[in-house]
C-alpha cells in the first residue's frame, strides 16, 4: 500500500532474472502466481466436470476422490468452478490494472514535466478520487450501470487511475531534478523525449511493483462485488458469487464456503509475494539492508 | 500553523464540494424515471406529471442541485420514498450501528499493529519477527467477508459463543450490542491489522537506518530508548497516512460485511437503496461518508504537523 | 599507556576484508590525524571503536580504550562510555540531528541519561555547552528545531553532543567535508579549541592532506583497509618519506601544464549583462504577498573564446543558479544572456538547439550525471540530438570513438554500462559527452569535489589539455580555490547573488581586495601554507 516515491536505482537488467529467482519471495509469488494463471488457461480446453450440466443427485457432496473439493447446491463440481473462476478474478484484474495503468502513467508523468497548474489540478482531481471509499464506489457504478464483468472492471480501474498516477508522479519528480536529465535538457531534449528515453524507463520498476499490488487488490475488490451480485452474473461462476451462495449452506456444506475463500486467498498472496520480491530486488536500497 | 491548517481546511472544502457534484452529476444520468420508480409501471401520465412536479424533478438542474445542497447544509436530506421517512432519520437510525462498528475496527486494527510492527522493526530477521509478518502477510491477502464467514463458522455455529448476525438495538442494554458487533469489528480489523503492521514496520526499519539514529546511539542512548523515544515518532508519518487510508476502507468495508451478518447499519442502507433506485438516500449516505473521509484526512494532515515540526511553517 | 589503543585490527564482511592489521593509538590530549581516500577503512575504523559497526561485521584483534576492551565489553558498558568519555561527530550535518526533537532535548538528553540529572539541570547544562560551540541563547533557544539552523550551525550542534560530558577521547569522522570552506574553517577552529580546552584526544579523520596537517600531532595514513604510514605530523609531511604519502601530497597540491589557447576574436563568447532572478518566497501569512528570494543580484560580465574562468563562492552564493542561467536550463528574472550574439535568455526551446551545440555541461556528481539504465554509447551520443544533421549509426559510434578517445577511454568502454566505471571514469564519460558537439563554452559544475586527490589531478590535467587543444572555454564553478588556481586564468567572487570581484587568478587569490574574497582565501586549507606555520610554530 505504501509507495516509496523515489525511484529505485536498479542496474541494467542483465542480472537481474538471476538475482530475482534467487530471492525467495519472488520464487514463491512466481510459482504460486504461474499456477493460478496456468489453472485458468487450463480451464479453457478441460475441466474435471462440466458445470453447465447440473445433477441434483451430486448436490451438496462433501470432498471425495470423484469430487476432490466437493460439489456445489446444484451437484456441480467446485474444483470445476474454481478453475473457470479464476478466469473471471484474472481477467477482471489485468483489465482494471491496465486500465489504471494507461490512464494514470500518463498523467502523472505530464503533471510531473509541466509542473504548475497541471500538477495542482493531477492533485485536487486525486483528492476528490480518494474522497470516495473506493467500494463504495464500485458498488455505486455496478449497482448504476447494471452489473456484470464489465462494469466491475471499470468501476476497478477508475480507481487505479489516481493510484499510478501517484506513483508516477511522485517518481518522475524526484528524477527531473536528476544531472542525467539536466544533461538531456542540455543535449536539447523536450519533455516528451525526456519523459519516454529517462524518465520512463526508470520508474518502470516501482510502476511494476505497484502494478502487482494493485492486481491483488483487484483480485480482492472483484470478489466483494461479485459478493454482493454486482460482478460477473450466473451461470459464469466467479469466486466471491461462490461464497455468497455458499453462505446459507454453512452449516450442512462448510466446504462450499473454504475452498473459493482459500482461492482468493492463494491468489492474492501469491501475487503479494510476488510484488515483495520484486521490490526486493529492483530496490538496491532494500538489497543493501538485508 | 495558521497558514497550513487554513490550506488544507480550503482543499478539503474544495474537494467535498466537487465530490457533491460528482454524486450529484452521476444519480442524474441514471436510467430510470425516479418518479415512475415511486409510483409504479401502472401510473397514469397525469399522476407521474404531478409526482415530477411535486417531486421538484422539472425545474432546471442547477437549480436541483443548489436546493439540495441547501437542504444538507440545513440538515434536510429528503424524503425516502421506499421507506416513507425523512433521509436523516434513516441515517441516524443506521449510523448508531456503523459508527460504533468502524471505530472497534479501527481502535482494534491499531492496538494490534502497531505493537506488532514495531516489535517485528526491533527483532528484525528473528523468528518473532518471521513468524509475524508471515501471519500479516497471509492476512493482508484475506478477503474479509470470508474471514466473516468463517468467524461465524467457527463462533456462532460450532462454538456458539456469539450471534451469528443481526443486531439486539442499543435498546437491549450495551453488552448484548457489543457481541452483536464483535465478529464484524474482527472481520473489519484483522486484515487492516495485517497491513498496518506491515507499513508500521517498514517504516520503522526505514527510520532506523537513519543518520540521526546513529547520532543517539554515538550518545549512549540504549537500542530500546533510541527505538521508542526517536525511531518511533519519525515512523509515525506513514503510518498515519495508511490510518487516514484505512478509515476509507473500514467505511466501504461496512457494506459488504453488514451484509454478511444481516447488520441495520449504513452500509446495508446505501446499499439496499442502490438496488432499489432509492436514490434521495444514496445521495445522502453517500455524501455524508465522503465527508467523514475529507474530515478524516483533515485530521490526519493536523496529526502530521503534530508530529513532524517541518510542518508547522510550510503552507 | 595510551588512552586509545589498536592493535591488528581486522575487519570482515562475509568473506570480505575491510581492515587488515590496523595499528593504531592516541595519547591524551593528542591529535591523530587519519588520512585516506574514499575506501581505505577510515570511517570503519572509528565506527568499530564506537562499536556501531552493521551487524554482519566482525572485527577482530585488540581495541582498548581506558583500560576497557571495547571488542568484548558488554553492550551496557558501550552505553555507557558512548557519549560520556568517547564523543563522535559525522560527516552529514544536514541529517544526524533528529528532525522531531528540539536541539534543547537532544543535547541535554545523553546528559541526563550519563549523569542522572535533572531535566532543569541538563538543561542548564545544555545552555552552556551550545553557548560554547557558538550558539548564543539569545538566537538559538533550546526550542530550536534542526530544520531551522543551517548546515554548520547543525554541526555545531553535534559537536556540542559530542563534547558536552567533556569526553576524554573525540572522533570527528570527515566533520567538514560537508560544508564550504569558511564553515569548514569555522568549525576546525572550534574542534581545535575546544581539544586544547578540555584536554581531549581527538581523531580527526580526513581525505584532506591540508585540513589534517594544520591540527595534527601525528598522522596515519590509511589505503585498502592497511596502514601505509605513522608519525610526527611534521615530520611525514615534510619528508614524505612513504611513496603513497608523497603521492597524496603531490596529487593535492598539483598544479596541471597549461598552455593556453591563442587569444580568439574580440568579441566576447558568453555575455551576461545585468542578469537577475528572483524565486517565489516563503509565505509568512496567508494575507501578505511572500517576499522574493533574489539568488542571483543583477551580475554582468563575459568570457571570451578559450578562456578559463572560475566562479568561486560560498555554498547558497548563486553560483550554481547563475550557472543553470547561462546553460538556459532556467530564464532569468531580469536581465539577458548572449551565447556568441544571440539571446539565448529570449529564446525558446527550437530556436536555442544552435546555441545549445556551442555550449556543454560537466556535473558534480559522477553517480548521478548518468542514466543508470543507458549504455556508454548512448550517453556520450545524447548531445548529438543537436547536431543539425543526424548522423548515421556507424558515424555516431565513430563519434563517440573519437570522444573518447580524447578523454583517454577505449572506444570498446562505449559498451559498457556507467555502473561499470570507477568515479574518475564516469567523470571522463562525463567530459567525453561534453566536448562531442565540439562546444566552445564548457559550463563544469564542481567536476571535481566529488573525487579522490589523486583521481582529481588526473581529471584536471584532461580539462587542461582540452582547453589547450581544442580550444574550449570553461566557466569553473567552485568553492575550492585549488582547483580554481589550478584551471583558470581568471576569478569572479560571488557573494549573496552578486559578484564582488574579478580579475586574474593570481592576483585575486594572492591578494583579494573584497571581503568576501578575503575570507575564502583564508579559510581555503592550503598545504604548503599548514606546513609552513607548523615549522616556525616549532622553531
Amino acid at each position: 500500500m505504501s509507495e516509496a516515491s523515489a525511484p529505485y536505482e536498479a542496474p541494467p537488467p542483465q542480472s537481474l532474472a538471476r538475482l530475482a529467482f534467487a530471492n525467495r519471495s519472488f520464487l514463491t509469488g512466481f510459482v504460486i502466481t504461474a499456477l493460478i494463471a496456468a489453472m485458468a488457461l487450463l480451464s479453457f480446453l478441460w475441466t474435471p466436470y462440466d458445470i453447465t450440466h447440473l445433477i441434483v443427485a451430486d448436490r451438496m457432496k462433501p470432498m471425495s476422490w470423484q469430487h476432490p473439493l466437493g460439489t456445489d447446491h446444484f451437484g456441480r463440481d467446485i474444483l470445476s468452478m474454481i478453475m473457470i473462476g479464476a478466469r473471471n478474478s484474472i481477467a477482471v484484474a489485468v483489465v482494471a490494472v491496465g486500465i489504471g495503468m494507461g490512464l494514470g502513467v500518463p498523467l502523472g508523468c505530464w503533471a510531473a514535466a509541466r509542473g504548475g497548474w497541471v500538477d495542482e489540478a493531477l492533485m485536487r482531481f486525486n483528492d476528490v478520487v480518494f474522497a470516495f471509499p473506493a467500494l463504495l464506489s464500485a458498488v455505486m457504478i455496478t449497482a448504476i450501470f447494471g452489473p456484470g464483468a464489465v462494469n466491475a472492471i471499470i468501476a476497478i480501474g477508475i480507481f487505479n487511475v489516481p493510484v499510478f498516477a501517484r506513483v508516477a508522479r511522485a517518481g518522475a519528480l524526484s528524477l527531473w531534478p536528476r544531472e542525467y536529465v539536466l544533461a538531456a535538457r542540455a543535449a536539447g531534449k523536450g519533455q516528451v523525449l525526456i519523459t519516454v528515453e529517462h524518465i520512463l524507463p526508470n520508474i518502470a520498476s516501482m510502476l511494476l511493483v505497484q502494478g502487482t499490488i494493485q492486481f491483488a487488490l483487484g483480485i480482492l475488490a472483484e470478489a466483494g462485488l461479485s459478493y454482493l451480485g454486482l460482478g460477473a452474473q450466473p451461470p459464469m461462476p466467479s469466486w466471491g458469487r461462490m461464497l455468497f451462495d455458499a453462505q446459507t449452506r454453512m452449516m450442512v456444506a462448510p466446504w462450499q464456503a473454504i475452498f473459493p475463500g482459500l482461492a482468493i486467498v492463494v491468489t492474492v498472496l501469491g501475487l503479494n509475494l510476488l510484488g515483495d520480491g520484486l521490490r526486493d530486488v529492483l530496490d538496491p536500497r532494500l538489497r543493501r539492508e538485508r | 500553523m495558521i497558514a497550513f491548517l487554513t490550506k488544507r481546511i480550503g482543499i478539503g472544502l474544495l474537494t467535498l464540494l466537487a465530490a457533491s457534484m460528482v454524486v450529484f452529476g452521476v444519480l442524474e444520468i441514471l436510467p430510470g424515471d425516479p418518479a415512475q420508480l415511486m409510483l409504479g409501471m401502472n401510473a397514469t401520465p397525469e399522476a407521474l406529471a404531478a409526482m415530477r412536479e411535486q417531486m421538484g424533478l422539472n425545474a432546471p438542474l442547477l437549480a436541483r442541485y443548489a436546493g439540495w445542497i441547501g437542504g444538507l447544509l440545513a440538515g434536510d436530506f429528503g424524503r425516502s420514498f421506499t421507506y416513507s421517512s425523512p433521509v436523516i432519520d434513516l441515517i441516524l437510525e443506521r449510523a448508531v450501528v456503523s459508527l460504533p462498528l468502524a471505530l472497534i475496527a479501527l481502535a482494534l486494527s491499531t492496538a494490534i499493529a502497531i505493537p506488532v510492527g514495531i516489535f517485528s522493526a526491533a527483532r528484525r530477521g528473528r523468528a518473532g519477527d518471521t513468524v509475524s509478518m508471515g501471519i500479516a502477510q497471509l492476512g493482508v491477502a484475506v478477503p474479509n467477508f470470508w474471514f466473516a464467514l468463517l468467524l461465524v463458522y467457527v463462533f456462532a455455529v460450532w462454538l456458539r459463543l456469539l450471534p451469528s448476525g443481526g443486531f439486539p438495538g442499543w435498546s437491549a442494554g450495551l453488552w448484548p450490542g457489543l457481541t452483536a458487533l464483535l465478529l464484524p469489528a474482527v472481520a473489519l480489523a484483522l486484515p487492516q491489522a495485517a497491513i498496518l503492521a506491515r507499513v508500521t514496520r517498514s517504516a520503522m526499519l526505514e527510520v532506523l537506518g537513519e543518520d540521526y539514529i546513529r547520532t543517539a546511539r554515538a550518545k549512549g542512548m540504549p537500542r530500546r530508548y533510541v527505538l521508542w523515544r526517536h525511531a518511533l515518532r519519525n515512523a509515525m508519518i506513514p503510518v498515519l497516512t495508511i490510518m487516514g487510508l484505512q478509515f476509507s476502507f473500514l467505511l466501504a468495508g461496512t457494506i459488504i460485511i453488514e451484509n454478511v451478518f444481516y447488520l441495520p447499519g449504513l452500509g446495508r442502507l446505501v446499499f439496499q437503496a442502490i438496488t432499489q433506485r432509492d436514490l434521495i438516500v444514496v445521495e445522502g449516505v453517500v455524501i455524508l461518508l465522503v465527508a467523514s473521509v475529507v474530515v478524516v484526512n483533515l485530521i490526519v494532515d493536523i496529526l502530521y504537523a503534530v508530529v513532524d515540526p517541518r510542518l508547522r511553517i510550510r503552507a | 599507556m595510551s588512552l586509545l589503543e589498536i592493535e591488528k585490527l581486522g575487519l570482515a564482511i562475509g568473506g570480505m576484508k575491510i581492515l587488515k592489521d590496523v595499528d593504531l593509538a592516541i595519547e591524551e590530549g593528542e591529535v591523530l590525524g587519519l588520512i585516506g581516500e574514499s575506501g581505505s577503512g577510515k570511517s570503519m575504523t572509528a565506527l568499530t571503536v564506537m562499536r556501531l559497526l552493521p551487524h554482519a561485521m566482525q572485527a577482530t584483534g585488540r581495541v582498548t580504550f581506558d583500560g576497557i576492551d571495547i571488542l568484548s565489553a558488554p553492550e551496557s558498558a558501550m552505553n555507557r562510555l558512548r557519549g560520556d568519555d568517547i564523543g563522535m561527530v559525522f560527516q552529514e550535518p544536514m541529517t544526524a540531528l533528529n528532525p522531531v526533537k528540539t536541539i534543547g532535548e537532544q543535547v541535554a538528553e545523553g546528559i541526563r541519561w550519563h549523569t542522572g540529572a535533572s531535566r532543569a539541570d541538563a538543561e542548564a547544562e545544555a545552555r552552556k555547552i551550545l553557548d560554547r560551540v557558538g550558539l548564543p541563547a539569545a538566537k538559538f533557544p533550546l526550542s530550536r528545531f534542526p530544520h531551522e539552523l543551517s548546515g554548520g550551525q547543525r554541526q555545531r550542534v553535534v559537536i556540542a553532543i559530542a563534547c558536552a560530558l567533556k569526553p576524554k577521547l573525540l572522533i570527528a569522522d570527515e566533520p567538514t567535508t560537508a560544508l564550504d570552506v569558511v564553515l569548514q574553517a569555522q568549525i576546525l577552529d572550534l574542534l581545535r579549541d575546544l581539544v586544547d580546552e578540555r584536554k581531549m584526544g581527538l581523531l580527526l579523520i580526513s581525505h584532506d592532506l591540508a585540513v589534517v596537517a594544520d591540527m595534527a600531532d601525528r598522522i596515519t595514513v590509511m589505503r585498502h583497509g592497511e596502514v601505509m604510514e605513522s608519525g610526527v605530523a611534521a615530520t611525514i609531511l615534510t619528508e614524505q618519506a612513504h611513496p603513497y604519502t608523497r603521492q597524496l601530497a603531490h596529487a593535492s597540491t598539483h598544479v596541471p601544464d597549461r598552455r593556453p589557447p591563442a587569444a580568439g576574436s574580440a568579441a566576447p563568447l558568453l555575455e551576461v549583462a545585468s542578469v537577475t532572478k528572483d524565486y517565489p518566497g516563503r509565505r509568512a501569512s496567508l494575507f501578505r504577498k511572500p517576499e522574493p528570494f533574489r539568488a542571483v543580484d543583477d551580475v554582468s560580465f563575459s568570457l571570451h573564446e578559450g578562456q578559463s574562468v572560475a566562479l568561486v563562492g560560498r555554498s547558497g552564493c548563486g553560483k550554481s543558479t547563475l550557472a543553470r542561467m547561462i546553460l538556459a536550463l532556467d530564464r532569468p528574472t531580469g536581465g539577458a544572456i548572449r551565447l556568441d550574439g544571440a539571446e539565448t535568455s529570449a529564446m525558446d526551446e527550437a530556436a536555442l538547439k544552435a546555441s545549445r551545440r556551442k555550449m556543454q555541461v560537466v556535473f558534480q556528481d559522477p553517480y548521478g550525471s548518468f542514466d543508470p539504465r543507458h549504455k556508454v554509447e548512448r550517453l556520450v551520443a545524447e548531445p548529438l540530438h543537436l547536431m543539425e544533421k543526424q548522423p548515421s549509426a556507424a558515424e555516431r559510434r565513430d563519434m563517440v570513438a573519437a570522444a573518447l578517445h580524447e578523454v583517454g577511454l577505449a572506444p570498446r568502454d562505449m559498451e559498457k554500462y556507467p555502473h561499470e566505471f570507477s568515479g574518475g571514469q564516469r567523470q571522463r564519460i562525463s567530459i567525453a559527452r561534453a566536448i562531442i558537439t565540439r562546444p566552445k563554452l564548457v559550463v563544469a559544475d564542481e567536476p571535481v569535489s566529488a573525487l579522490d586527490v589523486s583521481i582529481r589531478a588526473q581529471i584536471l590535467d584532461l580539462f587542461a589539455d582540452l582547453n589547450g587543444r581544442l580550444g574550449v572555454a570553461y566557466l569553473f564553478i567552485t568553492h575550492d580555490l585549488t582547483v580554481a588556481r589550478a584551471i583558470t586564468d581568471q576569478v569572479m567572487v560571488m557573494h549573496d547573488g552578486r559578484i564582488v570581484e574579478r580579475g586574474d587568478t593570481g592576483a585575486v587569490l594572492d591578494d583579494p581586495q573584497s571581503e568576501a574574497a578575503q575570507a575564502l582565501v583564508a579559510a581555503a586549507p592550503d598545504l604548503s601554507r599548514a606546513l609552513a606555520r607548523r615549522l616556525s610554530g616549532r622553531g
